[in-house]
């Protein structure tokens, strides 16, 4: 790792999910410098996560696969895996990160044959999947995964079953002896597309997402419908593994609420009524969705998708925000208890299924950046000067949908790309 | 405040703000309706408070003022806890009481109406409630006989109360208070004069 070359007009990405991907390439085809760090062992952020896309409901899939192309071709692009920016010093034009990298315990030799995987009996739960099932110790974190190159869980190592997965390896891609490494790089300017992660659903406690095995998260819903997800592609509930007809939404989980989240997370709307298709697409006619609402946020172009869900006689949309849910013990069906707005109605419905749309909070805790930036309330990064070199990209700056994280990302692209030059042009 | 928002801002809302404790939050409120999902009376209600709320801004001044609901928060503080703004409902719904009493348009034999005021009247005596006195005139509502059934069932209740010092017998001769009482009630005569005052000069 320490062969890769970087100078003060080069441009440090860090977070490789769709905003990070996009801010690259804007940069890279127009012949900069970029070098892409990412935690995770796969580029792509949670948009690999999802099962379809709002609003054509088309397969984010299609586009991710054509991002990594134009990464892979473009050879202005470093991508860096299972890394971490520890430590960010500087000023525009002139920075040094840390960049922590964790070993994978395989090389570039791997053609993830998957000799090791079969090799293999540890499992180990599966944050792809969030935990809703377990990978095995030598694993591709998912199908279509970039760089396409198996992981050892470094819980395995040690054991037996690590020796097995390097025996099986037919092409020496195992290293088992990979350490830790620290590197310095050299950067003019930062973008930071590190992207948001799911509000915690503990923390609402009258929802009993840790009691109720009936209640889920909508993120957790979108990996049930992936033919290769924990499910197979079924929606069926967790206590008992029946057909999830009768579904509700729980909208604004966590988010627009001085106890958890303050803001609108503005997606989750658009994510429930995306997600009502989804079990109409399962069960036609069967299918039963009731949708929870405080006031349904379809922003700007996105009503003409309301309006046709709103169409739909198997959703039904009910304007109250749920005050409690309770299991019903023998049936395992979750009961919402609430007043709905219109008439003031006091209901205690039994669905199948629960999904709480759960808030987006960003991945990077406030006070834990390596840099001081000027970040809001719900510690979302500012555009503002005092941030120098440093630009936001995606949903590190918002709660954001894909079209408008990747408007977002250019943006900053663009910004970056003006200090680079400046630095070009000050060095001749 | 510009004009504009004045024009839609209804009398009762105002009256409501200027009035009663706490009611420059009813305009915060956004009608999510998990105060009224989590009020354990809430069944009792005739309009939980997000209801509440919504008719004081429509202006429904007589069925608010007069309504049996605000008399049955039990001040639990459920909905404050979960109310995603922070509205303070339960002082509301005490001020929205308190101002309907003082208008004499609070509902008659409203038992939390009633016991208040005995509350109230026996603390303003002596500046210490009268524990003893208090439970009677509670148990004695009824009439005598029940009064001495009610009693009868407490019984218990009060033995321990006064094992662990809480009430003592002698309350019934007398009883315990503040030192100089009468100060006391002169600062509160006082308060209420201002607040009499302010009140009637509302509007005008
Ligand atoms: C239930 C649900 C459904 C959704 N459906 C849709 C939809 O249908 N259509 C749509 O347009 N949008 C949808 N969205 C929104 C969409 O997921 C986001 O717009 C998108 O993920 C934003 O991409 P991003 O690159 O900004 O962030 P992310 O996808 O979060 O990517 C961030 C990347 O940074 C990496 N990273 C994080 N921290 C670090 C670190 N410290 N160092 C290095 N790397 C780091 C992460 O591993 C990740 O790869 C949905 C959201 C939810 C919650
Ligand atoms: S987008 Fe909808 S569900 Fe999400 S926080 Fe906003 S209003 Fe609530
Ligand atoms: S919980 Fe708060 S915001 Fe919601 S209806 Fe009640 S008072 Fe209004």
């Amino acid at each position: 790792m320490s062969d890769i070359v970087a100078t003060n007009q080069t441009i440090l990405v860090v977070g490789g999910g769709i905003s990070g991907m996009t801010a690259a390439l804007e940069a890279a085809e127009v012949g900069k410098q970029v070098i892409v760090i990412e935690k995770r062992p796969f580029i792509g952020g949670r948009v690999s996560q999802l099962y379809k896309y709002f609003p054509k409901l088309c397969f984010p899939t299609c586009g991710l696969e054509i991002n990594q192309r134009r990464m892979n071709a473009n050879k202005n692009i470093t991508v860096v895996t299972m890394a971490e920016v520890t430590g960010l010093e500087g000023e525009a034009g002139n920075y040094t990160a840390t960049v922590k990298i964790s070993p994978r315990y395989v090389n570039s030799n791997c053609t993830a044959c998957g000799a090791c995987g079969d090799a293999v009996e540890s499992e180990f739960d599966n944050e792809f999947n969030y935990n809703m099932d377990k990978h095995k110790g030598a694993y591709l974190p998912y199908n279509l995964a970039q760089p396409k190159r198996y992981v050892i869980d470094p819980q395995m190592i040690g054991t037996d079953d690590a020796q097995k997965a390097k025996d099986a390896c037919k092409f020496d891609a195992i290293d088992l002896d990979m350490q830790e490494e620290t590197i310095e790089l050299k950067a003019g300017a930062v973008i930071w597309a590190t992207g948001w992660r799911p509000y915690d659903a503990n923390k609402i406690q009258p929802y009993g997402y840790d009691r109720i095995k009936n209640v889920i998260t909508s993120v957790e819903f979108e990996r049930m419908m992936d033919p290769f997800g924990p499910t197979g592609g079924k929606l069926v509930r967790p206590s008992d593994g029946a057909e999830a007809k009768n579904v509700a939404f729980i909208q604004c989980a966590g988010s627009r609420d001085r106890n958890y989240l303050k803001h609108c997370s503005r997606i989750c709307c658009m994510a429930s009524l995306k997600q009502s298709t989804y079990v109409s697409e399962k069960y036609g006619d069967d299918a039963n969705v009731s949708i929870y609402y405080i006031d349904i946020r379809a922003i700007d172009r996105f009503d003409d998708f309301y309006q046709r869900v709103k169409e739909d006689k198997n959703v039904t949309f009910i304007k109250s925000k749920v005050a409690s849910i309770v299991e019903n013990k023998a049936n395992g069906n979750p009961t919402l208890h609430g007043v709905d707005t219109e008439g003031y109605n006091r209901y205690a419905n039994e669905h199948d299924l629960v999904v709480l749309a759960v808030g987006m909070e960003p991945s990077v805790d406030k006070d834990t950046f390596p840099i001081e930036l000027k970040v809001n309330d719900e510690g979302f990064i500012e555009y503002d000067e005092a941030n120098g070199g440093v630009f936001a990209a995606g949903c590190s700056s918002d709660a954001l949908d894909v079209n408008r994280a990747v408007q977002h990302a250019t943006a900053s692209a663009l910004r970056a790309i003006q200090v680079v030059n400046r630095v070009a042009k000050a060095e001749g | 405040m510009s004009s504009m928002v004045e024009k839609y801002r209804n009398n009762f809302l105002k009256e409501v703000e200027a009035n009663v404790e706490e009611g420059e939050w009813v305009k915060m409120c956004m009608q999510c309706g998990v105060c009224a999902g989590s009020c354990p009376l809430g069944k009792h209600w005739d309009h939980p408070p997000q209801e509440i709320f919504m008719m004081i801004r429509a202006g429904k001044r007589d069925e608010v003022l007069t309504s049996d609901s605000m008399w049955m928060c039990t001040s639990c503080y459920n909905c404050i806890v979960r109310c995603p703004r922070e509205l303070p409902i339960t002082h509301i719904m005490h001020g929205l009481a308190n101002y309907a009493k003082r208008l004499g348009l609070a509902p008659k034999a409203q038992p939390t109406a009633w016991f208040s005021q005995v509350f109230w009247d026996n603390m303003m005596k002596k500046g210490r409630v009268n524990e003893l006195k208090l439970g009677l005139s509670l148990y004695f509502k009824d009439g005598f006989v029940s009064g001495i059934k009610e009693s009868l069932k407490h019984q218990k209740l009060g033995m321990n109360m006064m094992k662990a010092k809480r009430m003592s017998p002698m309350e019934l001769f007398g009883g315990h208070g503040v030192k100089n009482a009468g100060d006391l009630q002169k600062i509160i005569k006082k308060a209420q004069e201002i607040e009499n005052a302010r009140i009637e000069s509302y509007g005008k």
